[in-house]
Parts: C-alpha cells; structure tokens; sequence
C-alpha cells in the first residue's frame, strides 16, 4: 500500500520528477569526478613502497647531492641498496606537452622499483644503448611512439638538444602505478654535463634508498642524515610517502577549494530538491489530511513524503555513479599530463551513495513534518 | 485598449508569496553564483600578484631556454657584459641601476601544519632595491651587506617558521637572522626573502648568478637591448620585460584555475537552471486561472512570456546579488600554493573587478532566462478558455 503510493506520487509529475531526478545526477556525477580528482592528486603517494627512503639535498630539491654519499649510504647497516635520479625537465615540442623524465642509474633503480614491468630483452636492450630511454605504456600511448623511435627533448636545466632512443615501454604492477614516466640514463647525463656543465657534473638529485625492514625507517632516516651532518650539502632523508606527500601539502589550498566545492554541489542540488518536495507537499496537503481523515496516523504520511524524496534521490544517485565511470576515463584521457593515475576510489562511490541519501532525507524532512501535522478539518478546508 | 505590459509588481509580489521555494531556488543560483566569481576572483588575484611583480621599464635577463629564475645561471663575467649596455639607466649618482641577483628555493615549514613548502630567496644587488619602488619595509631594518641577514616578505614572515622578525632561519651551515619585514604591495615579491647576493652566493656555493635585473633609461629601446644580447655570441641569454617575464610565471597556474572553475560553474549551473525550471513551472501550474484572467483583461501571450521571464530572471538575479555579496568577503583571505612554473610558494589573495560583478550577473541572468524560458512559453500558450476553466 505503502510503497505503492509512493511509486504513484513519484510519477504523478513527471516532468518534475524528470528535472529533479536530472539534477541529483549531475550533481552525485560532479561530486563523484571532483573526488576523483582529489584522490588523483594523491596518486603518487599511494604508489609509494614502506621499504624505500628518498634522499634529498636539505635545502631544499633545487640543491644536487654529490654522486659520492651514494657508497656511504650503502654502508649503512640496514641499506639494501641505494639507486640515484635526477630530475631533467626538459620539455618535449611545446610546455603543454609536459611529463617527468628522469635521469636514473638504471640497473639499481629498476631493481628498487619492481613496479615498473620492463621485459628482459627491452631491459637489455635499454641498458645496452647509452641514449636509450625507457617510458610508461600511457605516455608511449599520448604520443603515439613505438619502441625505435627517436625522441628529442629540450632542456631547461640542462640546456641543449637531448636525443633519446626509446628502448623499452614498461607496464605498471598496480592500477595506481604511474605508467607516464620517461626515464634515460644518469650517465648519459652526467657525460654531457661532464663536458658542457662541469660545475654540475657528478651531482644526483635524490637518492632512492632501499631498506630491508620497513619498520626501522625512522631510525634509519635518521642515521643518513647524522652521517652528512655539518657538511656541504647536508641531506634530508624521509620515506618515499613522505617524500610525495610534501608535494600534495603544497598544493594543499588548491586541494581544499575543490573538496570544498565538491561538497557545495550536494548542497545545491539540496537546496533544489528541498524546492521540489516543499512544493509537492504543499499541493498534497488536503490529500495528506484525507489520509489522516481515513485513518492513517501522522508517521505514514512522514513515511509517504521521505519515500517519494528517497526515491528520486536514490535513483538520481544510482544514475550519477554509473556515469561517473563513462566521465572518468574521459576526463582522465584529457588530463593525462596532469593526472597520471585517475581512477574512481571504492570510496568515492561509498561517498556519492551516502550524499545522495542525504540529499533524501534532508529534503524531506520539513515538508514530512508539515504533511503529518496538518490539522484534518484546515487541511481539507484547503480544496475549496 | 493597449496595454504595455503586465505590471511589475506582479511579478515580484509572486516571488514574495512563495518565499520559501523563492528562497530555496535563489540560495542554490546563489551558491553556483559564488563559485564562479571566487574562481574569477582567484585568477584576477593571481595575474595581479605578478603583474605588480614586474616594472614597466625593468628587463630580465636570464640563461637562454630557462625558464624560471632557478633553473637559470649566468655567469660573473656574462653579467658584466650585460651590465654594461648603452640602454641601462643610471641612478642621480651615476651608478647603473642594474641589480645581479640569485635566486634559489629553500624548504621551510609552515607556521600552522608544520608542512614543507619551498620558498624563494632572492639574493639582490646593492641597487636591487631601487629597481623595486614597491618594495618597503614595514618593521625592522635592511639587511646589512657581507652579514648573515635576510629580510622576508610580509605574507612568508607570516607562514612560515623562523622568518618572522629577529626569528632565523638556518641553511648552508649558517645561521641567519631576520631583520626586516617588507611589503611588496600584494606583488609576488611578498612571498620571497631577500638578502645580499654575494652573501648567498657564498653560502649556497653558487658562483653565478641566476638573472640580472636592469632598469632601461627609455623602455621603447627594449628590441635594441634584447636583439643585441641575444645576437652576442659571448652571451647564451635572453630577455623579457619584467611585466611580461611574470605575467608568463602565473600563465599556467591561473589558466589552471580558471578552466577547472569554470567547468565547475558550468556544471553546478545546470543544478541550479533545473532548479529554478522545477520552480517556474509550478509557478505556472498554480496560476493558470490567474494567466487566464489576464489574457481576459487584454493581456497578449507575449506580456505574459515576459511576465514569468521577468520572474525567473528577478529569482535568478536576487540569487545571484547574494551570491556575488558573498563573494565579496573573500576579499579578506589570502591563499598560498605551489606555482607550478617556479615550483614555489605564491600568496595571492581574491580580487574583485567591477567585471567580475558584470560577469557574475551575467551568469545569473542567463541561468533565469535559460531556466525560466520554457516554463513562460508554456504559460504564453495557454488558451484563454482552457484556463479560465481550470478554475
């Protein structure tokens, strides 16, 4: 009986029930993608190992390390092994075309990252070829290149002209592994920069530090630190999360403003289907104080309007997270060079459900409490 | 009998009758009108920010291909050369007003989460001031030349641990004390720390310098300038005005903002066009003997389309005043982030235009037009006698 009403008062507007329903979509498909983006921002540091350390100069990422820490960090007790990269930032045919490239030492640093997936004979070839690089399937993909092809990169940092032989595509372990890397070798670098940048020359960026036991890298970060101490370059060692959640922390503003606003949408489409059930309650109340006249008490007509308001926000929200893939990967597709990873969180979807629901009930919970407290005699005064 | 139309308060006084889905409907139009002039607001902040940075008559001259300050390098004897330009101005003492500057990042914590973020520190000639007339202290005094002091900017003296006054700061195996505050006008010079090139120099064991800033005695002569250093083959450099060298440090940032806020806009606008349909067509279902009687009174269909156009457009635009109101308050904040560009810390605050208000009403008006037109067009159509008889 219930439920019945409820399905015939959901339809008896249609175009009205249509709009809202429209609505609710769109607004549980923007909170879902602003999410999204959010969860995008912190990719990188979902990709990191507990049982990697970064190295940097402590200044601050600008400043080099000297080539020679690498064999001091390695004695270290609890070291497994110690690789080193070097940010390059050249740019590839125009600035909008930007990904990161790094000089690496190629045999440690693919061994501390197991995650990017080289086949042996690209990893061979890679290795054999001093200008080979090595890029991710979805950078290859952005720009259509094939292994073979020449890509030629202009630096900023290094200036010059930098001709690189990709040698290997490599594919991500994990759905979060970023897979729009360019990597090439640190002596290839290190070479030039020995002839043209001598200033430069046998200097790194960070080094990648490789520990046997995830549990001791406080102490261990520390004791890297302690070893450089009053020196030129003193280090600042912290493990591969904290590394990659001081890059999110500054950009932290911009993160707030659309979490932010993500939550604003919600409180948009709150305000619109508010309007719609105020509306249908009011026109109902002489039906609602027919009920009561009949019998029925002042909890089912409660229970008439928050089910009309659920239904229409559930089904909206249903509607908007189906979307909300379609969007997703098309959305990712635009924004590859600024969000590698973009993939929907179980979360999210959890998040979309729960503010559609809330959306429900809120909207309803006025116009319930008018509907169960009409006075019957007023109420059915109201049809005249 | 001709009528002009139906008269205005009409239309308002329905809006007021229904003041709660009046209200309703122009809070949700308010809240999309809100973010879209804060997104507006927030690019004109940051253009602003670091166009104030750069003086008309200022050139830079950094490392040729570099894009950024940091990652640009010049060496002592290139800045000579530089230095020694015919189009260089001189100052009432004779001395040439060129400034041969360092800048470098260093990581410092942030006052309120203790989170890193790089900041930008300006090693500056003995002239460096005086190409900069927006820069002032505000507390403390200048750094004094050959000394570990640094003065800071107002908004990193107020973020960041250590830079505040006689607070220090420690990098390159020195302390180093802050003697002065500084204001650089809302300028992007506010978020950086200055002190005495060489000094830095040393302590940074960096032999070149990252770009030198010249004042030209007459700014049309800039081509000649330019064209000369970049054709000189002892030089690899290259030159922009100081205007346009910021204006390109933000292009990115505030692109960013500004296309992510505006599909923001776009999107939400959509909830709220709905909202204000969902609100005009019930409007129209509730009056349809009202509509009738006014068509019996000599009322066209056309005055009653612009009757409930007027409506929603009034809903929407009163939405829209709030919206922009609120607004308006967030002139009182600042934001900080990483500029992409110059992967560094930039403070800049929201700015609001007399355009951005336009814009932003503008915004409004369309969402009632666009909500409210199918519903009027619906009551434009209703026959007389059909309506009359829904009574």
């Amino acid at each position: 009986m219930l439920f019945r009403l409820i399905l015939k008062n959901v339809f008896r507007h249609r175009l009205r029930t249509a709009l809202t329903l429209l609505g609710v979509t769109i607004a549980v498909l923007a909170f879902g993608l602003l999410q999204t983006v959010v969860g995008a921002w912190y990719a990188g540091a979902e990709a990191t190992s507990r049982t990697r350390l970064v190295t940097r100069n402590a200044i601050s990422l600008v400043f080099p390390l000297p080539l020679s820490y690498q064999q001091k960090i390695r004695a270290i007790p609890g070291v497994t092994q110690v690789s080193h990269s070097n940010w390059f930032g050249g740019i590839y045919g125009s600035e909008r075309n930007f990904f990161p490239q790094f000089a690496v030492e190629a045999e440690s640093y693919f061994r501390l990252y197991p995650e990017f997936r080289l086949s042996g004979e690209e990893m061979q070839a890679f290795l054999r070829d001093r200008q080979g690089a090595v890029v991710g399937r979805k950078l290859a993909q952005r720009f259509g290149w094939k292994m073979g092809d020449v890509v030629t990169l202009r630096g900023t940092i290094w200036p010059g002209t930098w001709r690189f032989v990709i040698r290997g595509i490599y594919r991500g372990a994990e759905a979060t592994t970023d897979e729009g890397l360019f990597f090439f070798h640190w002596d290839y670098l290190n070479e030039v920069a020995k002839r043209q940048y001598p200033r430069r020359a046998n200097t790194v960026g960070v080094f990648i530090v490789g520990i046997s036991d995830a549990g001791r890298a406080a102490a261990l970060s520390s004791a890297v630190d302690e070893l450089f101490r009053n020196s030129l370059a003193e280090t600042r060692t912290e493990t591969e999360k904290a590394f990659q959640l001081s890059f999110v922390s500054m950009t932290e503003a911009i993160l707030l403003a659309i979490q932010v606003v993500s939550y604003v949408v919600i409180l948009i489409i709150l305000a619109v289907m508010a309007n719609t059930m105020a509306m249908t309650a009011r026109e109902r109340l002489a039906e609602y104080a027919t009920l009561k006249a009949l019998g029925f008490g002042p909890d089912f007509v409660r229970l008439l309007v928050y089910g009309e308001s659920l239904a229409i926000a559930t089904l909206g929200g249903a509607l908007g997270i189906a979307l909300t893939f379609p969007a997703a990967y098309a959305f990712g597709g635009q924004l590859a060079s600024l969000f590698p990873v973009f993939r929907i969180q179980p979360a999210t979807l959890w998040l979309q459900a729960a503010a559609a629901i809330a959306v429900g009930v809120a909207a309803a919970a006025v116009p319930a409490e008018k509907g169960a407290r009409v006075n019957i005699v007023a109420g059915l005064r109201s049809i005249a | 009998m001709s009528l002009t139309g139906v008269p205005f308060p009409y239309v308002a006084r329905n809006l007021v009758t229904r003041r709660m889905t009046t209200l309703l409907t122009a809070g949700g139009m308010a809240l999309v009108v809100f973010v879209f002039a804060t997104v507006l607001m927030l690019s004109e902040g940051l253009r602003a920010a670091l166009v104030q940075s750069g003086a008309p008559d200022n050139a830079v001259v950094i490392r040729r291909g570099a894009q950024t300050e940091v990652q640009s390098g010049i060496e002592r004897a290139q800045a000579a050369i530089i230095e020694s330009q015919p189009e260089v101005a001189f100052d009432a003492a004779g001395r040439r007003l060129v400034s041969k500057e360092v800048v470098v990042l260093i990581s410092l914590r942030k006052r309120k989460s203790g989170g890193p973020a790089n900041v930008t520190i300006r090693g500056v000639g003995p002239q460096g001031l005086a190409l900069r007339p927006q820069v002032r202290l505000t507390a403390g005094r200048m750094f004094r030349p050959g000394a570990s002091e640094i003065i800071a900017g107002s908004s990193v003296a107020r973020r960041f641990q250590g830079a505040g006054i006689n607070e220090t700061v420690r990098f390159g195996q020195r302390e180093w004390r802050v003697v002065g505050i500084f204001e650089a006008g809302g300028s992007a010079f506010d978020s950086e720390i200055w002190g005495d090139g060489e000094q830095l120099m040393q302590a940074f064991r960096r032999p070149v310098y990252s770009s030198v800033v010249v004042k030209l005695a007459d700014p049309t002569r800039f081509a000649a300038f330019r064209t000369r250093l970049e054709t000189d083959p002892r030089l690899t450099v290259e030159s922009k005005p100081e205007t346009r060298f910021y204006a390109d440090q933000s292009e990115v940032l505030a692109r960013f903002i500004e296309i992510l806020g505006l599909a923001l806009a776009v999107i939400f606008s959509l909830g709220a066009t709905i909202g204000a349909m969902i609100t005009m067509y019930a409007a129209v279902a509730n009056r349809i003997t009202e509509i009738g009687t006014l068509r019996a009174l000599g009322f066209t269909r056309r005055h009653v389309l612009i009757a409930f156009l007027a409506e929603s457009l009034l809903l929407a635009l009163s939405g829209g005043v709030v919206g922009v109101v609120a607004a308006a308050f967030m002139q009182f904040f600042t934001l900080s982030t990483m500029n992409w560009q110059t992967f560094s810390e930039v403070a800049f605050g929201f700015r609001l235009t007399p355009g951005i208000v336009l814009a932003s009403l503008g915004f409004a008006a369309l969402m009632g037009v666009v909500g409210g037109f199918l519903p009027a067009l619906r009551a434009a159509r209703l026959s007389i006698v059909d309506a009359l008889r829904a009574a």
